[in-house]
C-alpha cells in the first residue's frame, strides 16, 4: 500500500514536470512569431558579441599571453587586481570612478538642456543647431585633439594662458594638461564638450515626439511654468529615451580612456594622473599580452558598469523593465 | 510648437503671448549660437585644413581658418591614388558597398529584434533584453581575439561578410529602437490584430512609421561607425584589395620616416572621408525633425 503511494506521488512529480515542460513548449510555440522576428539579430548577437563576451569571462580565469594556449590559473588574475595591482588600486580605479561620476550625470544633464532648448527653436532652423551640438561627435577624436591641444597648450601662446595671463588671474602659464593636478578637470572638460552624442540624439527625438495636446491640457490643469511642463509631462512621457540615455552616458563614461594620453600626448598619462581602467586593459592586452589579466579586468570594468546601472534604474523607478 | 500653445491661449491674450515668446525663442537663438559657433569648429576645422598650403598647415598654434586657400591638397591626394598599387577606386568601392549594405542590414535586423522585445512577452524576452544592455559594458579590446577566432572559423576572412556580418550585432541599436517602440501604445496594435492584421503588416504598417525617428537616428549612428572603422579590414582581411577607404587613408602616412610629407594629402583625403557622414546626418536628422513636426503619437 505504501509502495503504491511512493508510485502515486513519483509519477506525479514526473508529471509536474512533465507539464511544466509542456506549457513552456507550449507558450514557446505560440511565440514562435517573436523569435522569427528575432533570429536574425540572435544569430550575429551570439556570434559576434555573446561568444566572445563568454570566451573573455573564461580567459579572466587563466593566464594567457596570446601565443600559448592559456593555462588555468582559478582566482588569481582577481586576487592580484584586488591586492596587489598598485596601478589599479592606486590611479586606475579612482581616476575612472571620479571621471564617470562627473562626466556620466554631467553629460547626460547637459545632453538634456541642449536637446530641450533646441526643441524650443523654430523647426526650420533646428536642424543647424543639432549639427553644430553634435559636430563633435560627428567628427571624431582626431580633430577634437587639433582643437584643445592649442587652446590648452602649456606655453604662453596657448589660447587658454594667454588668456588668462591677460586678465591678470595667473602669473604664469599653467601646464593644463601635462600638470598632473589639471590633467583629470581638462580630461572631464574635454569629454563634456563631445558628450552630446546619441545619447543627445535620442533626447531630442523623445522631446520633439511629446504630444502636443498633452502641454495644452496641462495648462487648463494648472501647470504654469515651462519648469513644470518638463517635470510633469516631459521627462515622464519620453521615460523610455531618458533611460537609454542614461545608459549610454553610464557606458560611455566608464568607458572612456583615449582621451587622457590624446590630451597629454603621453602613454601613460603623467603620474598616471589620467590613467582610467580602459588605458589599465589596453595596457595589458594590447602592449604586456596578458589577455587573461586584461579579461578579468574587463570582467570588473563590467561589474561596476552593471551596478551603476542598476542604481540609475532604480533611480527612474522603472524596476519592471529589467 | 509654442506656436500652437499661443494660439490655444484666449483670444486677448493671443497676440501679447505670440509677441512675447518670439522673444524669448530670440534670445535663445542668440543663446544657442554663441555656444554652437565654439562646438561646430571641428567641422570648419575639417572644411579649412583641406584648403591650406603646406605653409599654413604646419603653423603654430594652429589656425582653424585658411589664409590663402589652395586646391593643390587635392591635386597631391590624387596624384597619390594614381600610384597605389591598387587602385583607390576599388577603396572607395568596397567602402560604399560595406557601409550601405551594413547600414541597411543592421536598420532592419535592429528594427526586427526590437518589435518583440519591447511588445511580445515571450519567454526569455527579460533575459534577452538584459544580456543585450549588458553586453554594452564590455570593452572592445578583451574581445578582439574571440572575435577573430569567431571570424576565422566561419570562414568569411577577406569577404564583405567579414566587414558586415560583425557590425550586425549592434545592441545600441536594438536598445534606442525598443526604446521607441516601447512608447507605441498596445490599443494600436491590438485593434489592428482585432481587425485582422497579421504580425508583420502590423509591424510594418503601424509601428515603423511611429518609430521612424529611431531609426533614422540608429541609421546615422551606424553609418558613421561603419564608415569610419578600420578595425575589420586590419583583423579580418588580408587581400588588400578588400580593404577599405578609411584603411587605406591611415596608412598614407604610417610608413613615412617624417610627418611632414604626404600631409596636406591627408588632409584633403579627410574632407573626402567626412563628408558623407555630414551628408547622411543631414538627410536622416531632417527627416526625425519633419516626422515629429506633423505627427507625433497619440
Amino acid at each position: 500500500m505504501s509502495n503504491e503511494l511512493q508510485l502515486a506521488s513519483k509519477t506525479q512529480v514526473k508529471l509536474g514536470v512533465q507539464e511544466k515542460l509542456n506549457l513552456l513548449t507550449k507558450r514557446i510555440w505560440k511565440y514562435r512569431i517573436s523569435y522569427l522576428f528575432l533570429s536574425p539579430f540572435l544569430i550575429a548577437f551570439t556570434l559576434f558579441i555573446l561568444i566572445p563576451v563568454l570566451a573573455a569571462f573564461g580567459l579572466s580565469f587563466t593566464y594567457y599571453n596570446s601565443i600559448q594556449p592559456p593555462t588555468f590559473a582559478g582566482w588569481d588574475n582577481f586576487e592580484y587586481l584586488l591586492s596587489q595591482d598598485v596601478l589599479f588600486l592606486k590611479y586606475a580605479l579612482p581616476n575612472t570612478l571620479t571621471f564617470a561620476l562627473i562626466v556620466g550625470p554631467g553629460g547626460y544633464v547637459l545632453s538634456f538642456i541642449i536637446a530641450w532648448l533646441i526643441a524650443q527653436i523654430p523647426d526650420r532652423w533646428r536642424i543647424w543647431f543639432v549639427l553644430a551640438f553634435y559636430a563633435p561627435s560627428l567628427a571624431g577624436g582626431v580633430v577634437m585633439n587639433i582643437i584643445w591641444q592649442p587652446l590648452l597648450s602649456g606655453d604662453r601662446i596657448g589660447y587658454l594662458n594667454s588668456f588668462l595671463l591677460r586678465m591678470g588671474w595667473i602669473e604664469e602659464p599653467q601646464l593644463w594638461v601635462i600638470d598632473p593636478d589639471y590633467l583629470m578637470i581638462a580630461m572631464i572638460g574635454v569629454t563634456m564638450w563631445t558628450s552630446m552624442g546619441v545619447g543627445f540624439l535620442a533626447l531630442l527625438a523623445g522631446i520633439l515626439n511629446v504630444d502636443k495636446q498633452l502641454y495644452e491640457a496641462a495648462r487648463i490643469d494648472g501647470v504654469k511654468s515651462r519648469l513644470q511642463e518638463i517635470w510633469y509631462i516631459t521627462i515622464p512621457y519620453m521615460k523610455p529615451q531618458m533611460l537609454f540615455a542614461a545608459v549610454m552616458a553610464i557606458v560611455n563614461a566608464f568607458k572612456a580612456g583615449q582621451i587622457g594620453e590624446t590630451l597629454s600626448g603621453m602613454k601613460p598619462t603623467p603620474e598616471y594622473a589620467g590613467h582610467t581602467i580602459h588605458n589599465h586593459i589596453s595596457d595589458f592586452g594590447l602592449i604586456r599580452y596578458e589577455m587573461g589579466y586584461a579579461a578579468a579586468l574587463s570582467v570588473v570594468l563590467l561589474l561596476m558598469i552593471y551596478f551603476f546601472n542598476r542604481l540609475s534604474w532604480r533611480l527612474f523607478g522603472n524596476k519592471g523593465d529589467e | 510648437m509654442m506656436a500652437a500653445i499661443a494660439e490655444n491661449t484666449s483670444k486677448a491674450g493671443a497676440r501679447r503671448r505670440l509677441i512675447k515668446l518670439d522673444k524669448t525663442q530670440m534670445m535663445l537663438m542668440l543663446f544657442l549660437t554663441l555656444v554652437g559657433i565654439f562646438m561646430i569648429l571641428p567641422l570648419f576645422y575639417i572644411f579649412n585644413h583641406a584648403l591650406k598650403p603646406y605653409s599654413e598647415l604646419f603653423l603654430y598654434p594652429p589656425r582653424i581658418f585658411v589664409q590663402q586657400p589652395t586646391l593643390t591638397n587635392f591635386s597631391e591626394f590624387f596624384s597619390l591614388l594614381k600610384d597605389s598599387t591598387i587602385p583607390a577606386s576599388r577603396y572607395l568601392f568596397n567602402s560604399i558597398v560595406v557601409a550601405g549594405l551594413g547600414t541597411v542590414s543592421v536598420v532592419i535586423v535592429s528594427a526586427l529584434a526590437a518589435y518583440p522585445l519591447s511588445k511580445h512577452p515571450f519567454p526569455g524576452s527579460k533575459l534577452l533584453f538584459s544580456a543585450i544592455v549588458i553586453s554594452l559594458m564590455f570593452v572592445p579590446e578583451a574581445l578582439q581575439i574571440p572575435r577573430y577566432i569567431v571570424v576565422a572559423q566561419l570562414g568569411i576572412m577577406d569577404t564583405y561578410v567579414g566587414h558586415i556580418l560583425p557590425h550586425v550585432a549592434a545592441p545600441v541599436s536594438v536598445f534606442l529602437v525598443k526604446q521607441f517602440m516601447d512608447q507605441v501604445p498596445n490599443d494600436l496594435i491590438e485593434a489592428a490584430k482585432i481587425d485582422g492584421a497579421r504580425e508583420f503588416t502590423v509591424f510594418m504598417r503601424i509601428v515603423i512609421p511611429v518609430v521612424m525617428p529611431s531609426i533614422a537616428t540608429s541609421s546615422i549612428l551606424t553609418f558613421q561607425d561603419i564608415w569610419n572603422d578600420t578595425s575589420t579590414s586590419t583583423l579580418f582581411m588580408q587581400n588588400d584589395a578588400m580593404k577599405t577607404f578609411p584603411y587605406y587613408l591611415s596608412t598614407l602616412t604610417n610608413n613615412l620616416a617624417n610627418s611632414v610629407a604626404r600631409q596636406g594629402a591627408v588632409a584633403a583625403a579627410s574632407l573626402i572621408l567626412f563628408l558623407p557622414t555630414l551628408i547622411i546626418f543631414l538627410t536622416f536628422q531632417r527627416k526625425v525633425i519633419a516626422t515629429m513636426a506633423h505627427s507625433g503619437i497619440k
